[in-house]
């Protein structure tokens, strides 16, 4: 591979606390050589390949925490490489792909086959996730250690929360040794028994079972004061209420040590969208309420949440053309991380360089990968962008196999102009 | 994808009765209005009409009723229209049919409307947008049931002469009701002033925003009402989480000479049935002649219903 000089381009990299104008170059084993200001126009070798960014933004390329694929068992919903396409369109090149496939991943044989089709079939680096407990039951711990040493990066039950204290007690104290690192949804599962959507005014007008905002909160406050106890790396997967952040902040006064993520539905939709019974907007955790909404938005513009996640959850149309009681929980929304992230920041809600940085450095620090950010020697994976482009989304041009987006039809700004995965270009937009 | 298009077109201007949200004030009087020319018919010895005559109207009952399915069937009968009943335990729906293809099925036959009544709220809305008939809502999870709410404001201006300054007590399991929204929405659209009465535990989330003043207690929530409209308690809610017991719930809760007394003396009871005598009623005050409108409900239900049928039938 010939070395790649990127030049002319707004660099974003949050790790070094940089943005400014400059080049990257990419040596020809696809890694960073070096990045920044330094890099400049002048006297280039002719040997190079040379790509004018045209002073648009350059940053690292998405690492998102939390995303379904549907293999193995559900590959009519999504499959590693339409996965990977839509990653790619959206400017994502790292994903933790969550354990709730079927067979649910909770065994290491399951792994190998996991890494095989994730290299096989997409272009993306695929860092899989398995369940905190056997057939995510609740009920038994599975091999943290083991599958850690097979590749496994976390620890969840994905759409499923460990409702048993005395397990998740153990399952804290137990991982603490191996310092894995465990990720909990966190929903009490009687208390959001049959719950649809949050429970408040609109859940009374439609007649549908509400998800009390008490569920999120009291497996948070359980969770965090187990934390008290065993020190493990703990990780909140997203939050939806404002309650829930009061118990976060206090939480980190106290000096705990332990990360939270938010859905980037939740920072941009909120329980009105859901108008006449949309099926596309039933999502686990459910949208609240507006002030909600400006409450978690201004969580991450803080600092209290650290995470933002596409919570990418294809379901194929069937699953979705059922009463609102009956259809299958969760959004489409890899390839639109970015660009609705980019309308808080637009909005003047979120600095540019938090906003990039909960994508990127941030999910990057707290899974232990060199990914997410310009370091020398890293894996050239990056993302162009063109901040101002506006764009509707349109269903039909989603490349997900799945295609339930929750804002067809919205009016967004900024696109994803190139993605480079390990210095190859593997996305260009047309 | 044009026949959506179309069916977009027609959901605008509201051919189908989902809710009494969605509905106006006109479209509510017209309805009413029709209605209390059919109580007369339905008193007299010839009762067949022959305005719907050639018409289909298919009744979807997807939750056991008795008296709303009846009363649907022989409105349309009345009316003239071909009325068939789908008897849905032994259809495909209990074969893994979803809605959206039993609707599209159904609609393939060319009815002209479909009552439906589904245990998921949103269904009737759901299936309006897949057919081209005019869809009737019989009640629909604990959303709506507005032929309910249509039936009893016909009783109260029956019995009142008007809805509009009347006080209203709704009282009971407010929580699980689709009738009590229902009339939520109508009596206050018609201008009476509505009061819900119920524990806490089947007080649904943030229910005064709908504009009702809320009370747990009896005789607080019924003082000076004139329309007493009482709930049905289905017997899973009286025991465990919800409530105590039924003895309990009675004692604070059922409706009882002496906690009538705060009402106006001339107040009515109404109650959508089936009854729960000695749990939310006392039984003789259920059968008191001067008091109790229940049997009328039920009679002026027909004659609404027959008007429901008319105007969105028509309409189409």
């Amino acid at each position: 591979m010939k070395e790649k000089y990127l030049i002319n381009a707004r660099i974003i990299d949050p790790k070094n606390d940089i943005d400014e104008i400059g080049g990257l170059i990419i040596d020809s084993k696809g890694q960073i050589k070096a990045c920044g200001k330094k890099v400049s126009n002048g006297n280039l070798p002719s040997s190079v390949d040379k790509i004018d960014i045209k002073k648009q933004v350059l940053i690292p390329g998405i690492v998102d925490m939390r995303v379904f694929v549907g293999e193995p068992g559900y590959e009519y919903k999504e499959n590693f490489r339409t996965l990977s396409n839509a990653a790619l369109s959206g400017g994502v090149t790292s994903v933790v792909s969550m354990p709730n496939t079927s067979p649910v991943i909770d065994n290491v044989s399951m792994v190998d086959f996991l890494k095989r089709r994730g290299r096989d079939k997409s272009r993306i680096n695929i860092f899989p996730a398995a369940t905190l407990t056997k057939n995510a039951e609740g009920k038994q711990m599975t091999e943290f250690g083991l599958l850690k040493r097979k590749g496994i990066i976390a620890f969840t039950d994905g759409i499923k929360t460990v409702q048993d204290p005395e397990v998740m007690s153990r399952i804290m104290n137990f991982a603490s040794q191996s310092q894995s690192l465990i990720m909990q949804h966190a929903e009490d599962n009687i208390l959001a028994k049959d719950g649809l959507i949050n429970e408040g005014e609109i859940s009374t007008r439609l007649g549908l079972k509400g998800i009390p905002f008490l569920a999120e909160k009291i497996i948070v406050e359980r969770d965090l004061s187990f934390l008290e106890e065993y020190f493990c790396k703990y990780h909140i997967s997203q939050i939806s209420s404002e309650k829930t952040i009061s118990v976060i902040k206090k939480a980190k006064n106290e000096g705990k040590t332990f990360t939270t993520g938010v859905s980037i539905n939740n920072l941009s939709l909120n329980e009105n969208d859901i108008g006449d019974f949309r099926t596309f907007l039933k999502l686990s955790p459910p949208l609240r309420t507006e002030n909600d909404r400006q409450a978690l938005v201004e969580a991450v513009n803080d600092g209290t949440i650290d995470v933002i996640v596409s919570d990418h959850k294809p379901q194929d149309e069937e699953s979705k053309r059922l009463t609102f009681a009956q259809a299958a929980t969760g959004a489409s929304g890899v390839e639109t991380l970015l660009p609705l992230a980019l309308e808080l920041f637009h909005n003047k809600k979120i600095k540019i360089k938090k906003l990039i940085a909960s994508i990127t450095t941030n999910p990057a620090k707290i899974l232990g990968i060199t990914k997410g950010n310009l370091d020398k020697g890293s894996d050239a994976d990056i993302c162009v962008i063109d901040v101002n482009k506006p764009w509707v989304v349109d269903k039909s041009k989603i490349k997900s196999k799945s295609k339930n987006t929750p804002i067809e039809n919205r009016k967004l700004q900024g696109k994803v102009l190139k993605t480079f995965v390990k210095g190859e270009l593997a996305y260009e937009s047309i | 994808m044009a026949a959506i298009k179309k069916l977009k077109a027609v959901k605008i201007e509201q051919n189908h009765l989902l809710g009494i949200q969605g509905l106006s004030f006109s479209q509510i009087s017209q309805i009413l209005d029709q209605a209390k020319e059919f109580i007369a018919l339905n008193k007299s010895t010839s009762k067949k009409l022959d305005i719907l005559r050639g018409k289909t109207q298919i009744n979807l009952f997807f939750e056991p009723s008795t008296r709303t399915q009846s009363s649907f069937e022989l409105a349309g009968k009345r009316l003239g229209a071909d009325v068939m009943s789908m008897n849905i335990v032994n259809s495909a729906i209990k074969k893994g049919e979803t809605l959206i293809d039993t609707a599209m099925t159904l609609n393939a036959m060319h009815p002209d409307i479909i009552v439906i009544r589904h245990q998921d709220s949103g269904a009737p809305n759901l299936l309006s947008q897949k057919v081209n008939c005019a869809v009737i809502n019989a009640g629909d999870g604990r959303r709506e049931h507005p032929t309910q709410a249509l039936l009893d404001a016909l009783t109260i201006i029956n019995r009142k002469g008007k809805v509009e300054g009347l006080r209203i007590a709704i009282c009971g399991d407010i929580l699980h009701s689709r009738v009590a929204r229902s009339n939520i929405y109508l009596m206050n659209m018609l201008g009476a002033e509505v009061n819900v009465v119920a524990p806490n535990t089947l007080l649904p989330h943030s229910i005064e925003r709908l504009g009702v003043k809320v009370f747990t207690d009896m005789k607080k929530g019924l003082d000076n009402c004139d329309v007493v409209m009482m709930l049905r308690l289905q017997n899973e809610r009286m025991q465990g989480s919800y409530l105590p017991s039924a003895r309990e719930y009675y004692e604070f809760f059922g409706l009882t000479p002496d906690k009538l007394k705060v009402a106006n003396k001339n107040a009515i009871i109404m109650h959508p049935g089936p009854m729960n005598r000695g749990v939310e009623i006392d039984t003789n005050l259920a059968d008191d002649i001067n008091k109790s409108v229940i049997r009328e409900q039920v009679e002026l239900g027909v004659a609404v219903r027959m008007a429901c049928l008319k105007i969105f039938c028509k309409e189409n």
